[in-house]
């Protein structure tokens, strides 16, 4: 989660939904994030909720966490119940941070059990945590998997050591591959987190990345254009000079050299900045390893986030937990909602979300989701070849490469 | 020294003999509204606790930049052996935008205070005031103001000033405004020296209107200057050039707030309000008269003022045209030398041409507008009137570049100024430069003191308006000051540059040149606007020309990559509130065929230097 929080509503502190959150569930899938806010150290790059203190003060340290936690999954299950939102089991579990493998694989295992109890699982449920690399361990991956876990999603970043140096990553690139073979031996799928366009890095050590992650054999690829965000420590070093420039000329090429590179060894893209081995598209077949937590949010499902600064959203209702662990093991103490705020989306807005999330998957977004006004915009969106032609003639509209390098001046030209 | 007056002469029983009509007039910051203050504070028309610094400067913008723009008149009391008299001082502004409104000041008074700060010396507008005055007849009474500062040279300057008027230098007053020596005793000087007005009190009235304001809560206040007879509260007056008659509604001095009185008489200086809503109902330099006993002549009226630089002002919100108008209309009451008419342009849509007295006058007319008005406004280019003859021997003239005319042209004649410059001699090979450079002609030099030089050039408008007088100063490290004036015009090799976007001409940027100086111009312009438009989806060239010449080329790249690649998880609300951000930002673009260009790209662009320099100060 990044960190800075959005202006909402105030939420209550029943943590009761208004009713709109409750139409029409029955024939929705849930979904539960788990954010676990700490880490090793904090990579210079990095703006996501997390901290790096094993005791940040009331009650909130990284040894109490997993209780806290589970405490909000109960409150969550009584507070959906008194929304009358029917309990559905789970269809994806996403444990992001933050670090989750920072924390011994028995407390993951414990928030996990919480919410089978209170929810259940689907058959055949994607149960995903993000790890870094020098995070797991052989035995924390059997452990994992034992737990229920099934896939696992490293933030290996790159293969490259002076690249890594300037992401403060803490890892040797050697780790990557050892840790994947540990998931595999364990029986999880592996996913892998690539940042490129790092000041510094070459067209030569971005292909080395693709490369060394190729070599992993994973089943998934995420492949993140590196943004300076404002405040962090990279933003900083950029301000004084110390660390070159990013270039988004340099950044779209790198996307097409990853696009390539990923195609040519059987990765298909289905988002953006996602390609998935095998058959790409969100159909039920195309999506054995697309992950299907990341396509739930994609595509407007409902879901739980539960941990400091998460956010939900059932039934077009998004709200947001308040940001730092100690407020928000205060909160649950008290028996408060840890909500900091949330919005109840009116239908323009779902619109335009569609618009915004559709456009960006490669199953496409259906021309009947573009608002009247947008509907001129598409023959010009073909005809400067951002979107495909002959899908949009089948009614969908499907990002081009040069689309999707160019997805949000697509988006805008498609929204009043 | 002579006391506060004990009993102040009452405004329509005043013999004339006690009055003196007087204006300060000096070059800008000389300290002409510090010793108004002194003046109001030793007079005792203002309490001391209701003292504030430039007492007369009222408007907000006069205030924040420490400048006098508009005069104003106020009657004080001053006793001298006894007597008490009828001071009215007109307090004014020294910048050269508004040499007119020094000059009709003086048309309503018998004498000028030439104020000249001694740290300074005698500088250009001090002298463009001075034969103003001269012209008026007035006496002078030269004054050197800020002896307090321990850069000043009061005796080297007293005989600077007794040099160019004539007289003793031991005549030449030494005050300060700042601690108030020497400002009873120019008081009283004023009383001795200045001769009292002369009029016919049995005669129809006759009053010179020398100016006119418009005021939210009491509509148009008239300022006049009564010559003969007198003019009485609730009588009919009559404007001599229109022969409209209004009722008067109240009638008062200024002191220095207005005071209503029993009506004016021969030589006293007051205001009027009539209800009139319009100042045109009321023009400076008209003449007012009895409507039951009209005067036969008027007295001579002023010149109006001549616009010498036109911008177009647009406002950033196609919709608030309107709201323009209006503001334009109400400044206009104001302002009389404001002139606008309507235009369009291609890029900018629908605005006005509006002339100005120059820049300063440019940047003031556009923050009142946006302050007082609530207007967000985008000014092109400023540039000067052409006459163009055509082959045809037809005559064209172009206020606005876009219609520069694109057939045969056989001739362009721009505006000429003659142009003062007073600078330390050590200046004047770096000032000969400039000049030349400016395609100016010398006319003349005179040492005014062993070390002090004044150079005399005729020298085109265009070349001078802009950011001459930056370069001047920071050529003679802030010592020289300049005036000019207008004066003729002649024949020059002026061509126009068009800008072109995707070989789109965009008029907001064309201007007119100097054949010599297209290139410099269209460089200059087109990297400027490559560093202002953002890239698109497609390449853009940015092109200079003349006519269908290209003289000047810059290139936008296409944008390669506009997607946000990072993993936000299920924080959508950010993604959906970056993209309400990116949509504010098209929707601030004007579109110039498929090319998005930012609202701030235009502003940029037409920016002058010196007038974002002007803005920070
Ligand atoms: N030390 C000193 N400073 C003075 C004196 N008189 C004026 N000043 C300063 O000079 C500056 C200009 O004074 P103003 O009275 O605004 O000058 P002005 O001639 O009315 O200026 P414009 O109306 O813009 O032409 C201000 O900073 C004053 O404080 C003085 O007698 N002594
Ligand atoms: C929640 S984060 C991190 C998970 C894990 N702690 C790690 O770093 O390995 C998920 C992914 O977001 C990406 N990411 C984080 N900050 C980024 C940034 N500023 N720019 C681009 N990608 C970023 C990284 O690829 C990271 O693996
Ligand atoms: S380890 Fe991951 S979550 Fe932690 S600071 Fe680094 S990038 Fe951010
Ligand atoms: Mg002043």
């Amino acid at each position: 989660m990044p960190s800075a929080l959005p202006l909402g509503d105030p939420a209550p502190a029943d943590g009761v939904l208004p009713p709109q959150a409750a139409v029409g569930a029955g024939e929705r899938g849930f979904s539960l994030y788990a954010h676990i806010p700490f880490c090793a150290v904090r990579c210079g790059y990095c703006d996501f909720n997390t901290y790096t203190a094993t005791e940040l003060g009331g009650g909130a340290s990284q040894a109490a966490y997993a209780a806290t936690a589970a405490s909000e999954v109960r409150f969550a299950a009584a507070a959906l119940d008194a929304s009358g939102v029917p309990r559905r089991p789970m269809s994806t579990v996403f444990f992001g941070g933050g670090t989750p493998t920072i924390l011994p694989a028995s407390d993951l295992a414990a928030i996990l059990a919480a919410a089978v109890d209170a929810w259940g699982l689907e058959p055949g449920a994607e149960i995903t945590t993000e790890a870094n690399p020098d995070s797991v361990t052989p035995a924390s991956l059997e452990a994992l998997a034992e737990a229920g876990f099934t896939r696992v999603s490293f933030g290996m970043q790159s293969a490259v050591p002076h690249v890594l140096k300037v992401l403060d990553r803490t890892h040797s690139p050697g780790r990557v591959p050892e840790a994947v073979r540990w998931a595999r031996d364990a029986g999880l799928d592996v996913s892998l987190d690539l940042i490129y366009g790092t000041p510094g890095e070459s067209m030569a050590d971005w292909r080395a990345s693709l490369d060394a992650a190729l070599a992993c054999d994973p089943d998934h690829v995420s492949a993140y254009a590196l943004i300076v965000e404002d405040g962090t420590k990279l933003a900083a070093q950029i301000r004084r000079g110390e660390v070159p420039e990013t270039d988004d000329d340099e950044h779209a090429e790198k996307y097409e050299l990853a696009d390539a590179v990923l195609a040519e060894a059987g990765y298909a893209w289905y988002e953006v900045s996602n390609w998935a081995r095998g058959a790409g598209g969100d159909s039920p077949e195309g999506a054995r390893y697309a992950c299907r937590h990341n396509l739930a949010y994609w595509n407007g499902g409902d879901w739980w986030g539960i941990g400091p600064g998460a956010h939900s959203h059932v039934g077009g209702v998004r709200w947001w937990n308040v940001k730092h662990p100690t407020a928000y093991a205060g909160r649950l103490a008290r028996g408060e909602s840890p909500a900091a705020g949330r919005e109840t989306l009116d239908a323009e807005t779902r619109h335009t979300e569609r618009v915004l999330l559709g456009l960006r998957l490669a199953s496409g977004l259906p021309v009947a989701d573009v608002p009247v006004e947008g509907r001129a915009a598409v023959a010009g969106l073909i005809a400067d070849g951002l979107v495909e032609g002959p899908a949009a003639l089948r009614g969908r509209l499907v990002l081009t490469l040069r689309g999707r390098l160019l997805a949000d001046a697509a988006v805008r030209r498609l929204l009043p | 020294m002579s006391p506060m007056a004990r009993t102040a002469p009452v405004p329509a029983a005043t013999d004339p003999s006690i009055i003196r009509n007087f204006c300060i007039i000096a070059h800008i910051d000389h300290g002409k509204s510090t010793l108004a203050d002194r003046m109001l504070q030793f007079t005792g028309v203002v309490q001391p606790r209701d003292m504030k610094a430039q007492y007369l400067d009222r408007m907000d913008i006069e205030r924040e930049r420490g400048i006098t723009i508009k005069s104003q008149a106020v009657r004080m009391p001053w006793e001298v052996e006894g007597t008490a008299y009828a001071l009215n001082m007109i307090d004014t502004p020294g910048h050269v935008d508004f040499t007119y409104e020094v000059s009709r000041s003086l048309a309503a008074c018998e004498g000028a205070v030439l104020l000249v700060d001694a740290a300074q010396g005698i500088e250009a507008q001090t002298l463009a005031n001075l034969y103003l005055a001269m012209e008026n007849d007035l006496t002078i009474i030269p004054v050197l103001n800020k002896i307090d500062l321990p850069a000043a040279q009061p005796e080297k300057y007293a005989e600077e000033l007794a040099n160019l008027i004539g007289g003793d230098p031991a005549d030449v007053l030494k005050v300060s405004g700042k601690t108030g020596v020497g400002v009873e005793g120019l008081l009283d000087r004023i009383v001795a020296d200045i001769p009292a007005p002369v009029g016919d009190a049995a005669a129809p009235a006759r009053a010179m209107i020398f100016d006119s304001v418009y005021d939210t809560y009491r509509g148009v206040v008239t300022y006049v200057r009564v010559v003969d007879g007198s003019l009485n509260p609730r009588e009919r007056i009559q404007m001599m050039s229109t022969k409209a008659s209004h009722e008067l509604l109240e009638i008062g001095v200024i002191s220095p707030e207005p005071i209503p009185s029993k009506g004016l008489g021969v030589g006293e200086v007051g205001y009027l309000i009539t209800g009139v809503k319009d100042v045109r109902q009321s023009k400076v330099g008209d003449t007012i008269t009895n409507l039951s006993k009209p005067a036969a002549q008027s007295l001579g009226g002023y010149q109006d003022p001549k616009p010498m630089v036109f911008s177009g002002l647009y406002p950033l919100d196609g919709s608030d045209y309107p709201d323009l108008r209006d503001a334009l209309d109400k400044l206009k009451l104001n302002d009389a030398a404001l002139v606008y008419e309507p235009e369009t342009s291609a890029a900018l849509g629908f605005g006005f041409r509006v002339g100005f007295l120059g820049l300063l006058h440019l940047e003031i007319v556009r923050e009142r507008l946006e302050r007082e008005f609530n207007l967000d406004l985008i000014s092109t280019a400023p540039n000067v009137i052409y006459d163009v003859t055509l082959e045809d021997t037809s005559v064209v003239t172009v206020t606005n570049p876009s219609e520069f005319p694109t057939g045969k042209v056989k001739e362009v004649r721009e505006p000429m100024v003659s142009a003062t410059i007073l600078a330390p001699n050590e200046f004047v090979g770096a000032i000969m430069e400039l000049c030349q450079g400016r395609r100016g002609q010398m006319k003349g030099m005179d040492y005014l003191s062993e070390d002090r030089v004044e150079l005399r050039y005729w020298i085109p408008l265009a070349e001078i308006v802009f950011d001459f007088f930056d370069q001047l100063k920071s050529k003679t490290r802030g010592y020289a000051s300049l005036d000019w004036k207008a004066d003729g015009e002649q024949a020059a090799d002026l061509v126009k540059v068009d800008i072109l976007l995707q070989g789109e001409q965009v008029d907001a940027f064309s201007a007119i040149t100097h054949r010599d100086k297209a290139y410099a111009y269209g460089t200059m312009m087109t990297a400027k606007l490559r560093e202002l438009i953002p890239r698109q989806q497609f390449e853009v060239p940015i092109q200079a020309a003349i006519g269908s010449r290209i003289i000047a080329r810059e290139n936008i790249r296409a944008i390669r990559k506009d997607v946000l690649a990072k993993c936000y998880g299920g924080d959508i609300t950010r993604k959906r509130k970056l993209l309400e951000k990116q949509k504010e930002g098209k929707k601030r673009m004007k579109m110039v065929g498929r090319v998005e260009v930012p609202q701030e790209a235009f502003i940029a662009a037409l920016t002058t230097d010196e007038s974002k320099d002007k803005a920070k100060k």
